[in-house]
This record gives structure tokens, sequence and C-alpha cells, in this order.
């Protein structure tokens, strides 16, 4: 594979810089008031604040509102298939680990039709930025309970309220063995998404952020504490993990968390008093899939040569 | 050591009367089995016999007998394993008719064997003979009742002291038991030692050199057991070997045409028979700078193979039945947004679970319609080994020049078979070409089909100037989301071109026999070998018979019609289920066809017919020549 990694060092020498011209796309079509656009503006933020080349950066996507995000973007993108966007993204970075890689879920996606690749995605810990955008229902098909909604919250497929306790994705992915990075973040609060997306960006590794976000149509009402009461939210604050010095002033409570510490993490995901949004856990030195898997590049006559010695293994 | 060449129905020759003269069976062909409980290595042991038979100039079709479970109870006429090994003077194209000598390392193995009508009327067995005086009361009987039931088939039964003699080399003669009957065969057939010598240290040379020193001990204790107690040897008339040759089965050919066509990439969760293609690739992939990922699920294997043929150079993925149809979304999503991939599906008997070690031909249809939606997309079936190797090259070949899907059918019967072919000559330019990482011209989209033939040039990540979505929802040339009717229309109209466009530089196929007669046999897949025979053997017998065989089925190849037309009567023949024309409620218009015959009557308008069986095992080319006879009489008596 990796002749290609030579022939793609367009970084090396680039003299370009990229302004957030250069990363717009067209003008998106999600709902007013919908949290994908703050997500979407934070992202361009970022692509410009960390010049990741537009060329050399793909954005992968499964199906739902939130999967539409490539579109609007002028970097590469792969707009799947629903649940499937990250053993896609694993073949990309498997293949080119030299390609910046970003993935976009809803929450039907990472946490149900696809879930069990967020598992195996987490333990591979490949370097890439996986975003879990969680409005609590499924919105592109209207309005039907998803894994995440709360247990009571009423739609059209559990108009009595969903039947179960809700999904917590933070603490699910803290459990799988091997996860590097895990975040949460809400989209109204731009400065601490911003902020996040940057800290999971620069970790080297699958760095999970979940995203709350408002979805003005089906769960508006869910978020509104949060939205409305910063005293609903607890900041996880660390010079290891996301601290944003002006949110301090709003959001009274903050709790210094290491991010190191994997039980601290656990129980603190585990609680649900507040809405607590931070780095929960972060550990640069897990075994990477795609370091593990590294490859040398191989001449076609090494190639040739090879396969000749494979052949005389069978020779008659 | 005792004596024991017991005829049936014959008393024991006593040990002071010399034995007769050893009589020499010649034959220009001959079909052995080796069956036993699993893991008594019956399977290696046809196979290093089939290796060197092949370099002494035979022509050689191994196929493993295999169990479902990897050490099903022992003793159990359903648990036998194995390898089967048709020798001839020519190349051997498929696994033949029925076994004539077998060497069963247990009475219950052989019986199996026998209740499924795998041996011939006369076949001489050799069969280990301690069961005959083992402690168990209850094993003493089942060995005289499973003779008792073999009896009257007229086979000529050897009982061979297997366990008293490998104990005299080895103090495990379960674990010996393989090489020892080696060195019968190799006794029986004139084996070059020297030659069974070196395959037997090559076959163990992961183990220690004890190991291997024990092992042809072992060898050389059979051969000698031979050489003083059989009355008879069988001579398979040779053909020099004049070039380079290589022997290996199905889906190593499949591993290893992969690598020379240039993929770096493989993606994989373990299904039977599928699943050896993976170890072959594990063993060699990464020398090669290659990756087998064995992913979580059959999905993921699909969405990484995809994922990385997007990102560069194609991949593949490798399944069975139950794995293509869980991999069916994605093939759709590699379809609609034209992202190159090869899918090997090696066929096992379905539906379900199935006969998941079993050869069967039933996954056509699904292969070809399994997505829904209009999706169209390549489908070749390799039908011998060797065009299991060069396949690989072919697949990836189309599947980027045409930048969509091309699905290789394999079977269970080439992946376990063996054969000889010529020494694959490697072209570097299969190699070579790596993935186009320059600027993208201005102006040019993602999708820029040429009307004429819908092909387009694909832009990889990485190229500058080529920044764009690619998405699974309906798209126009710049991939932007379009829901309009005509760009819907467009789009799906370039994608179906592509097929056509492919079935215009194929070359028609070739009919073998007379190009015109009474009856034309249609096939695809691995029974051309035994069509072939069948179709030669009915030609040799007078009748007016002719076979064809097919590569491609999706584009089909060109020319069918313009075929078929000077034949009288059309028949496939296929491993896959159909309704017998005279079944209870049966009539001609539900009768349930052979895929094939489906497919070639919806795209040729002609009545092709069709004689299909599920046996769980490669067709014999005898049931197949009994079918043209029973076709050609009823046709003759209409």
């Amino acid at each position: 594979m990796n002749e290609l990694c030579s022939l793609a060092i367009f970084g090396a020498g680039d003299e370009r810089s990229f302004d957030l011209g250069d990363y717009e796309g067209p003008l998106p079509r999600w709902c007013p008031g919908c949290g994908d656009h703050s997500v979407l503006t934070a992202v361009q933020r970022l692509l410009v604040a960390e010049q990741l080349e537009p060329e050399r950066t793909v954005f992968v996507s499964g199906i739902g509102c939130s999967s539409r995000l490539p579109h609007y973007l002028r970097t590469y993108g792969f707009h799947g298939i629903h649940g499937r966007a990250l053993p896609v993204a694993t073949g990309i970075k498997l293949h080119r680990p030299d390609l910046n890689v970003f993935v976009v879920m809803g929450d039907g996606d990472c946490t149900s039709i696809g879930a069990g690749h967020w598992l195996h995605a987490t333990r591979y810990n490949m370097d890439m930025v996986a975003l879990l955008l969680d409005n609590n229902i499924y919105g592109l098909t209207k309005n039907q309970t998803s894994p995440t909604t709360p247990q009571g919250y009423p739609s059209n497929t559990q108009p009595r309220g969903s039947w179960l306790p809700a999904l917590n994705p933070v603490e699910a992915t803290l459990g799988i063995t091997n996860a590097s990075f895990v975040a949460q973040t809400a989209e109204w609060i731009p400065a601490h998404l911003y902020a996040t997306l940057q800290a999971a960006q620069r970790h080297r590794g699958f760095s999970f952020v979940r995203v709350l976000q408002r979805c003005p149509k089906f769960t508006a009402p869910l978020f509104e504490e949060g939205v409305r009461k910063p005293d609903a939210i607890e900041l996880i604050v660390h010079d290891d993990g996301v601290t944003v010095p002006a949110l301090t002033e709003v959001y009274r409570h903050t709790l210094r968390h290491d991010p190191l510490d994997l039980d601290g993490a656990r129980r603190l995901a585990e609680k649900s008093d507040r809405i607590r949004l931070g780095v929960f856990f972060r550990d640069a030195s897990r075994a990477r899939y795609e370091d593990i898997r590294r490859v040398r590049a191989f001449t076609t006559e090494e190639k040739v040569a090879l396969l000749e010695e494979e052949l005389e293994r069978h020779a008659v | 050591m005792e004596g024991l060449v017991i005829p049936t129905g014959v008393e024991a020759l006593p040990e002071q009367i010399p034995r007769p003269a050893i009589r020499s069976i010649r034959t220009s062909e001959h079909v052995l089995e080796i069956v036993s409980d699993s893991g008594e290595g019956a399977q290696k042991c046809g196979q290093i016999f089939g290796n060197v038979s092949a370099r002494m100039g035979n022509g050689v079709w191994t196929v493993e007998i295999i169990p479902a479970e990897i050490e099903p109870p022992p003793r159990s006429p359903a648990g036998a394993s194995g390898n089967r090994v048709r020798l001839g003077k020519g190349p051997v194209t498929n696994w033949g008719d029925e076994t004539e000598l077998v060497v069963a390392f247990n009475e219950q193995a052989l019986l199996g064997r026998h209740r499924l009508g795998a041996l011939a009327a006369k076949a001489t067995i050799l069969i280990e003979n301690h069961w005959a005086t083992h402690a168990d009361p209850a094993i003493r009987g089942q060995w005289s009742e499973a003779l008792a039931e073999m009896e009257e088939s007229g086979y000529r039964i050897v009982e061979v002291p297997m366990e008293e003699c490998c104990l005299t080399v080895v103090e495990n003669a379960r674990r010996g038991k393989n090489m020892f009957v080696l060195g019968l065969l190799g006794w029986i057939y004139d084996r070059d030692p020297d030659l069974c010598h070196q395959q037997i240290e090559s076959a163990f040379r992961k183990k220690s050199q004890d190991v291997a020193a024990a092992n042809v001990r072992l060898f050389e204790a059979g051969y000698a057991w031979a050489e003083a107690n059989l009355d008879f040897r069988i001579a398979v008339e040779t053909t020099p070997v004049d070039e380079p040759m290589v022997v290996m089965n199905g889906n190593d050919a499949i591993a290893l045409g992969a690598v020379a066509a240039g993929m770096e990439l493989a993606a994989m969760y373990p299904i039977t028979p599928a699943t050896s293609v993976s170890h072959r690739l594990g063993e060699m992939f990464e020398r090669f700078g290659g990756v087998l990922h064995q992913a979580e699920d059959e999905i993921a294997a699909a969405g990484v193979a995809i994922g990385a043929s997007y990102a560069g150079k194609v991949a593949f993925t490798i399944t069975s039945g139950p794995g293509l149809a869980l991999k069916t979304e994605f093939l759709g999503l590699a379809i609609m947004a034209e992202i190159p991939l090869v899918v090997v599906d090696v066929q096992r008997g379905g539906p379900s679970t199935g006969l998941p070690t079993k050869v069967e031909q039933s996954d056509l249809l699904a292969a070809l319609f399994g997505q829904p939606g209009d999706a169209p997309h390549v489908i070749i079936a390799p039908a011998t080994i060797e065009e299991c190797f060069q396949v690989m090259v072919t697949a990836r070949r189309i599947a980027e020049t045409f930048r969509t899907v091309v699905v290789v059918l394999s079977d269970a019967n080439l992946a376990t078979g063996m054969q000889p072919f010529r020494r694959p000559t490697i072209d570097p330019a299969w190699l070579a070409e790596s993935p186009d990482q320059s600027p993208v011209p201005e102006g040019m989209q993602p999708y820029e089909w040429d009307p004429r033939t819908g092909l387009s040039t694909r832009i990889i990540p990485g190229q500058p100037a080529g920044m764009h979505t690619l998405t699974g929802l309906a798209h126009d040339e710049a991939s932007h989301v379009v829901y309009d009717a005509s760009t819907h229309q467009r789009s799906s109209t370039m994608r179906s071109r592509k097929l056509a466009v492919l079935q215009s530089a194929l070359r028609p196929p070739e009919v073998n026999g007379p190009p015109d007669g009474e009856l034309l046999v249609v096939g695809w897949g691995s029974t051309k070998g035994a069509i072939e025979e069948a179709v030669d053997r009915a030609r040799s017998e007078g009748l007016s018979v002719s076979s064809l065989h097919l590569r491609f089925l999706s584009p089909l190849e060109p020319g069918l019609r313009g075929i078929f037309d000077r034949f009288t009567k059309i028949m496939t023949v296929e491993i896959n289920y159909s309704d017998e024309p005279d079944d209870p409620y049966v009539t001609e218009e539900n009768r349930r066809r052979g895929q094939l015959s489906f497919l070639l009557r919806a795209q040729t308008l002609v009545d092709v017919d069709c004689w299909t069986r599920v046996p769980g095992e490669p067709l014999r080319p005898r049931m197949i020549l009994d079918a043209v006879r029973s076709r050609l009489s009823m046709a003759g008596a209409q």
C-alpha cells in the first residue's frame, strides 16, 4: 500500500494557506435551529485553525440528518450507508494512514444499527475523530425513538414514551478495551464544542466525541434545561483535557478531572445529576491499529520476486 | 509381523504358503480415497500423495472429504474426513466417478462412504483391523455389523494392522497412521520414495526435525508392510511433464492471484469454505506490503474493503453465501457510488447456514439480483483452479476500469480441490499501477460519464482539486444529491451501459464439440471438467452432444443466441436446486429451474432446460452422462 504515502505528501513544503472559504461547500439544508449548523461551523473553524489540506481530509458519514455534513464541506467526503461509517473510515485509514479522517454519525448510526462497529472502532483506536451527533431521536425519518432517547419521552414509534432507560454512549465507550479519547460537548456552547473538537483532532487515536445536539422539531424540550440553565451543566476541566477560561464565568460548576484517570471517568460518566461536558478520558499511549499494521512499500520487482518464491512452494 | 491379507470370504493364508504373484493393474486413470476420523491426518496424506503423483507425471485432482465439525464424535459414519485423489494419464479436470481403492482408518468412516454410494462395486478396501479385536465389545460388534453390511457389495477387503505397525515406530499411533498409509499407497502406486521423503519433510517443516524423521519412518513402515503383504499394484500411466507446473487448491490460487493482481488489502470475516483464502494471505500478504484485515463482521469487512478501494488500489473481500447476504447493502453502495470492489464468494450449500463445507452453485441469482434497486455489476465464475488465479487479475482490472463491483463466484469444489496447472507467468504490469495522486484537471467532475460508454475517471482522495462528497443517494456528474427524474434516469443508464460495453469487449464462448447438434449442455463454474468429460463420453457413444461453459455471468458472454440456435435442445447442468419436470404439481409454468437456466431463458428467449442436483458433493461425470442420455431419449420419444 504504501507507495501512496510517499506520493501523497503534499503537506511537506506546502506554502498554501487555507481560509474558511476553502472549506465551505453548498448551503446546508438542515432545519433552522438544528444543532448540525453549529457543528458544521465548529468543524470549519477547526479545519482553518489546523490548516488541514482539503485534498487530504476525508469526512465519512452514515445516514441521517447529521450525515449530510460532508456535503457542506469542500474536503473529500464519503456519505455512505446507515450505521456503517466506521468500517469505511477504518478501510480508508488502514490503506491511507496519510489522510485526515473524520467520522460523522447520528445516534441511530452509531449506537443502534452500527453499534457493533462502534465497539470495534474504539478498540482499533485508529487516528480519526468520531463525532456522535446525538439529538436523542431519529429525525430524518421523522420522530422515532433512538437508543439515547430518555425513558418516558414519546415518539411516533413509542407514543407512550420510550420504554427503556437511555443508552449512555460516553459510559459505553469508556467500557471498551483500548478506548483512548472520550469526550462530551454540546452544540449550544460553541466555544466548548470547538475546543473539544480541537482536542480530539490533536489526539492521536480514536477520538470519540459525543455532541449533545438539539433537534428543534422533535427533541427541543429535552435540551431546554441544559440550554437555559448553566447550573445544569458541569464542565470537566484539565490542562490535558478541555479548558475554556471564558466559560467558567457562565458555568459555575467545574470539576478538575485528570483524563488519564479511567476509573474516575467511568464514575463521572455514570452520574446523571448534571450534564457533564469535557474530556472524560484521554490516553495517547494506547495502541493504534494502523501503526501495528503498518507495512513497508515494496517495488514491483520485489513483489514479482516474492511471488515467484510463493509459487515455488507449489511447484511440481 | 503376521500376514494379514484376507480377501473376503477366503481363509487367511497360512504364513508358510508363498504369497501369490503380484498382480499389476495397468490403467489410464484411477480414483482412490483415504478416510479417517477428523484429526487423524488423512487429508495431509492425500495431499502429499497428490503432490508426489503430480510430480511423477500424473494428472491429479484431489478433493477433501470434510465433515462440518472440527472433531465430530470418533468412529461415526457422518464424521468421515479425508481426501479423494483421482489420478490420470493426462490432465484430470474433475473428481471422477466412484472410488476404486479406499484406505480407511476405521470401519465407520468407511461405512459412511459406502452408504453415500461413493465406492465402486468392486472397490478394493484397505482397512485398519485393530477394531476387530478391540477390548470394547461394542466396538467389536460395530465392526462385524459394518463389515457384514458392506459384504454384499463385492468389495475386496484387505485388513491392515495399522495400529500395531505404527506402534513399532511411534508411541501414539493415532498421530502416525496417515504417513503409514502414505507408505502403503507409495508401494501400491510405485511412487518414488525419495520424492515422498521430500514431501513429508516439507509438510512437517514447521515441526521439529524429530517429528519429520518419525514420519519418514512411518512411511517406510507402511511401504515395507505393503511390499511384504499385498498381492497387487496399480500402475497409472503418466505423461511426462515438459513445462513448469504448480499444484494448489482454488483458495490458494485466489490468494496468490490477488497478490499477482496487485491488490493490497483484503478484508474478511471467517466463513467456511472461504476462510482458507485468508489463511494463505495471512501467511504471506504482509511480505508483499499487503494487509489482511479480519473485520468484526461480514458487513464491516465489505465496508473496510470499500473504504480502502475508495482511497487507493482496489481492495477485496472474501466470503460465502451467508456473508454475501450481509454485504448486500454495501455492494449496492459501491455500485451506486461507482467504487471498484472485488468480492470473492466461495459458494457452499444453502439456504441459511446450509451445508457449510459442501459444494453448491446456489448463489448465482443472489449475487446477481441481491441488491435492491437497479444495481448492475459484474459476475465472473472461474471454472478451474488455474482460473481461480487468473480471475483475480481480470476482476481487479474490470473493477477499476468500469468503476464497479466484480463478484467472483468460486465454490467449495474449487476451494478444496487440488490440481496441477501450468505455472503462471507473472506480468509486472498487473502489479505496477498506483492510484493517481496528481491534481485533478480544472472542471473535471467525479462522475464525468462518457455518454456512449458510461465510463468515467475515478478521483481518489489526496488528489488536489478533486474534492467532492461521494454518496449513495441519487447524484449527478458533480456527485451532488439530485432527485430529479432526468438525472436518475441518466445516471441509471450510465451505470447500466457499462455492462453492455464490457460485453462488447468479450469474446464469444467456444463450444466444446461440434458447433451444432441435438443437445448443448451449458455449465458454469467448477462443473466444467465433469461436464466436458461426460459430454465427450456421450459423443463417443454416438450421441450428438456438445457443451458450453460460461465464465462471465453478468454481463453474459456474447453470441449465446447464435450458438443456441444451432442445437435442437439446450440444457444447463448445475449444482443447485430445480424441480424435475414430472414432479407432482410441477408444470412448465411453475417449474423452478436451475439458476443459470433461469437467467439464460430470460436473456435469450430460448427454452433452456436444466438438469441440476444438490448432492453436497461435486457432480460425477457418470451422473451427467446419464442425464444427457435420458434427456436425449425423452426428446427422441416426443
